[in-house]
């Protein structure tokens, strides 16, 4: 106890942990966890599915693990047999008026209905001859899809509108097993956040109708990763199927998002999953741009660097990775540099219940750390100098206007019909934030490494790479 | 019992001296029997010394559980930083108890004054007394005779508001009705915190019953002595009870009786007895959420919280339901297992879920399609559904089907058997 920590036994296990603590957060130290539906960590107790009852000696009753708060000497057994028993009645009673549609449910596979009764259950049903009950499915509002046969009423998704979003659009009506989740009459579940019932809902009851027999669970391919919405840095998985992002989903970090991310991020995908990608290095010969190999095309790059001097421009995006960012700035390192960079503006929408968590009005990941390499935020003075340069380099900058009488480096994904980069002397294909490894510093200064979801199109590599191999060739030394 | 029939000699008349008396009602005619003497002599207390007397006196809970009441007063931090709340528990919706009520109805402000004791006691500055939404009447008479109280202002710094609820039988779970007042749906609460914690509001709460209260200025006024004494059998219950009889009986109705009294005494000698020609089967002494028991069980039953427990079942509430041979014990299981269905808040999934389908298995018994295997199904389900959820709701389904199969489960068996004409069950 010197160390103020709490000691207890969980199914034998010796653990300590700080008061205040949980039964149930306390037996994840134990590597025990406690099958449970209505607990979330990021949510109030409601102590209502009843899933989580354990035997904890001395105590008359069985008791709930997620209610229950650690003390000294305490000795749970989360397998004692009236605890199962108990958990097993609890699977008994939420599956009699369970519609028990995996083959057609999202949430196969990835299901805690699924899990636990394949872990607690028991097979064959006592429900016999009695009808389910059934009401018809139900749109929430433009993301949600709810399908009340599979609610198991934890109320996770009432608690997260109610505690969390407080905007409480959500209830539990009727009584009984009546009850269903209802919404206000006259109100949509269309808070900026409310996307994250999605991910709550234990069962495939609440669905994404952007996610809509979309894949199947078991097919998909995690990776972390993080949101490039806004500048807030939430820390992501994206969830791809045969080499295509097909979901977002928060990934749990209790300094930055804790559970949660915003339905813009959410959707914020598809542009990664664009078809109409630069495949290949592309060279101005005759007046038009060639496709051609890495090779000739850095070989271009050098040519132009080497025989230049004076002014270079970067106009970069402060979508690009912190690596790539300051592999563009070593290599421009032997002209007088200017590097800029420019952040679309949105409407912030802050999570009223975490502090500190927002969708943030600045849409681009890594604006802070263009901004500690040294980028400027004063896009329109760069476009100006771009003009009078010898070099400009635009660094996955489609829709930039840049003009210049100087040589035209474009790194990018998409070039456009009339972009401007267009009239670049070489075209760099560059893979997308789903494709490569790389690091963004949020709005706080919190560096975070994300990971490739997903291979990059054709001969297009991870910015970094170019321009590190580019700048490596021309002899400079990494810059601090 | 005063109303509609005269007191029989057997009883021992407190709480329902002026039962059927409209002048008590009023203030001028409750002051002039003696009203708000007790009150008077409270206010002039210090808040432990109250509670100590009614400590001393003995009295329990009268809403069912039987706790002591001056133990819970005590429970108050003993340092107010915060304040503090009464709730008096006036949602008196458990079938086959109609107590609370009939208080209400003919002794208004002895509720009043009660509550005006309690609050002193527990050191709260507001009272709110939570009246069930279908007891219209009582809530004019209460409403009438907190306004004549207030013009009076007998209550010193204690405010005293009425709460009407809205027909939800769950709303009478002490932490439901918390709820309720403060506006939420009426779902009960986990505990801990217990209410003396954080309860109306967050607040430090402590909730009583209409019948608690009502006892209490008369402890005050006749001292914890006299209410000790008023004991006829274990002395951990003491004072008088009003017991609700309705059912087969030929006078039913409100019977107060010193604690420990026979309950055969009971029925057959102030209710009358079963109608002429019949005899009695069964009866249910507590409210429609304590085990069933059989004749035998019945006749020698002590009505106080330990005899009844011995006879197998609970004192609860004290509303005493009666059958007699005419009784088909299995519709009347499947009436009292559909009531808790209808009321069950659907938080917890045992309570939820086992009502329900409990319910669906009693009616496919009366039926005539029940399976073999529905009695041992029965009692399962009602194994799980007990003393594993919020509040004893799903309990209380489980104790009159567990106590009505394991004692009339030849009833069961011959609708199993196809032996007796299936039920029409609407």
């Amino acid at each position: 106890m010197s160390d103020g920590l709490i000691n207890l036994t969980i199914d034998g296990a010796p653990v300590s942990v700080p008061p205040g603590t949980l039964v149930i957060e306390a037996a994840k130290q134990a590597g025990v966890l406690v099958p449970h539906y209505c607990y979330h960590p990021g949510l109030p107790v409601a102590g209502v599915c009843r899933m989580c009852l354990v035997e904890i000696e001395k105590a008359p009753k069985l008791q709930i693990a997620c209610a229950t708060t650690v003390t000294e000497g305490m000795v749970v057994k989360t397998q004692a047999p009236a605890a199962k028993d108990a958990r097993q009645s609890v699977l008994e009673f939420l599956l009699i008026n369970h519609p028990l549609d995996c083959p057609i449910c999202d949430q196969a596979g990835e299901c805690e209905l699924q899990d636990f009764v394949f872990q607690e259950g028991q097979p064959g049903t006592r429900y016999g001859e009695f009808a389910k009950r059934f009401n018809p499915v139900e749109d929430f509002g433009p993301d949600v899809l709810y399908v009340p046969n599979r609610c198991i009423l934890c109320t996770r998704c009432v608690r997260f509108m109610e505690d969390v979003a407080k905007e409480p659009v959500l209830n539990v009506s009727e009584r009984g097993d009546r009850a269903f989740i209802g919404i206000h009459p006259e109100a949509r579940l269309d808070h900026p956040w409310a996307g994250n019932v999605v991910d709550l809902c234990p069962v495939g009851s609440l669905l994404s109708k952007d996610f809509l027999h979309k894949a199947r669970a078991w097919e998909l391919d995690k990776t972390a990763s993080v949101c490039t919405g806004c500048s807030q840095g939430c820390n992501i998985t994206l969830d791809t199927r045969d080499e295509v992002v097909v979901r977002v989903r928060p990934r749990p970090n209790l300094d930055i998002n804790r559970y949660f991310i915003c339905d813009h991020g959410r959707m914020h995908y598809r542009w990664m999953n664009r078809g109409d990608r630069i495949e290949a290095p592309l060279v101005r010969k005759d007046g038009a741009l060639h496709a051609t190999d890495w090779d000739e095309a850095f070989a271009r790059v050098l040519a132009i660097l080497r025989g230049a001097s004076g002014k270079a421009v970067a106009l970069v995006s402060p979508g690009a990775s912190s690596e790539a960012l300051a592999a563009a700035k070593r290599l421009l390192s032997g002209f007088t540099w200017t590097g800029a960079f420019q952040v679309v503006m949105g409407e912030e929408a802050p999570l009223a219940g975490v502090p500190n968590l927002a969708l943030r009005a600045e849409r681009a990941p890594n604006a802070k750390g263009a901004e500690q390499l040294g980028y400027t935020r004063d896009y329109a003075q760069a476009l100006a100098a771009a003009k009078s340069a010898a070099v400009v380099l635009v660094l996955d900058e489609p829709d930039c206007p840049v003009e210049t009488d100087g040589a035209l480096i474009y790194a990018g994904t998409v070039l456009g019909e009339d972009a401007a980069c267009r009239r670049a002397d070489v075209v760099l294909p560059i893979a997308n934030v789903a494709e490569e490894e790389g690091t963004f510093t949020n709005r706080d200064g919190r560096d975070q490494r994300y990971y490739q979801a997903k291979p990059a199109p054709g001969m297009a590599q991870p910015a970094a790479w170019v321009l590190g191999q580019l700048a490596q060739a021309m002899g400079l030394a990494e810059v601090q | 019992m005063g109303y509609p029939h005269k007191s029989h000699p057997k009883e021992t008349v407190v709480l329902s001296q002026y039962f059927g008396d409209a002048d008590a009602r009023t203030f001028k005619g409750w002051t002039k029997r003696g009203g708000y003497e007790a009150l008077a002599q409270a206010l002039k207390m210090d808040p432990v010394a109250v509670t100590d007397v009614v400590k001393e006196s003995g009295l329990r809970g009268r809403g069912g559980a039987g706790f002591p009441t001056g133990l819970k007063w005590s429970f108050m931090p003993k340092e107010k930083k915060k304040p503090h709340y009464l709730c008096v528990n006036a949602d008196e919706s458990e079938p086959g108890t109609f107590k609370d009520r009939e208080i209400m109805r003919w002794t208004p402000h002895a509720l009043l004054e009660g509550t005006a004791i309690a609050a002193h006691a527990i050191r709260a500055e507001v009272a709110y007394i939570y009246i069930r939404g279908e007891f219209t009447e009582p809530w004019t008479i209460m409403e009438r005779a907190l306004a004549e109280a207030n013009a009076a202002d007998v209550f010193g710094a204690i405010r005293i508001h009425l709460h009407r609820g809205a027909g939800a039988y769950i709303c009478g779970e002490e932490t439901a009705l918390m709820n309720s007042i403060e506006g939420k749906r009426g779902n009960p609460r986990i505990k801990p915190p217990f209410p003396a914690a954080a309860g109306l509001f967050g607040l430090p709460t402590t909730i009583n019953n209409v019948e608690t209260l009502a006892a209490v200025p008369h402890i005050l006024k006749r001292g914890a002595a006299w209410y000790k004494g008023l004991c006829l059998s274990n002395p951990k219950s003491t004072g008088t009870k009003l017991f609700s009889v309705c059912g087969h009986v030929q006078r039913p109705g409100n019977y107060e009786v010193t604690m420990g009294f026979p309950l055969k005494d009971l029925l057959y000698d102030m209710c009358g007895g079963p109608p002429p020609g019949r005899t009695l089967k069964a009866c249910i002494p507590g409210g429609s959420s304590v085990p069933i028991l059989t004749r035998e069980e019945t006749e020698a039953c002590l009505l106080d919280y330990e005899g009844v427990v011995a006879s197998g079942s609970m004192l609860g509430s004290g509303g005493v339901i009666v059958f007699d041979d005419s009784a088909d014990m299995v519709y009347q299981i499947m009436r009292l297992a559909r009531f808790y269905a209808h009321e069950s808040c659907a938080q917890c999934t045992q309570c939820r879920e086992g009502t329900a389908w409990t319910t669906k298995i009693m009616e496919r018994i009366l039926a005539g399609q029940g399976k073999p295997k529905d009695l041992d199904l029965l009692l399962d389900l009602s194994e799980n559904m007990t003393g594993k959820t919020i509040c004893v709701l799903s309990d209380s389904c489980a104790a009159p089907i567990v106590s009505g199969i394991k004692k009339f489960r030849g009833e069961f068996e011959a609708y199993l058997a196809g032996k007796k004409q299936s039920v029409m069950v609407s």
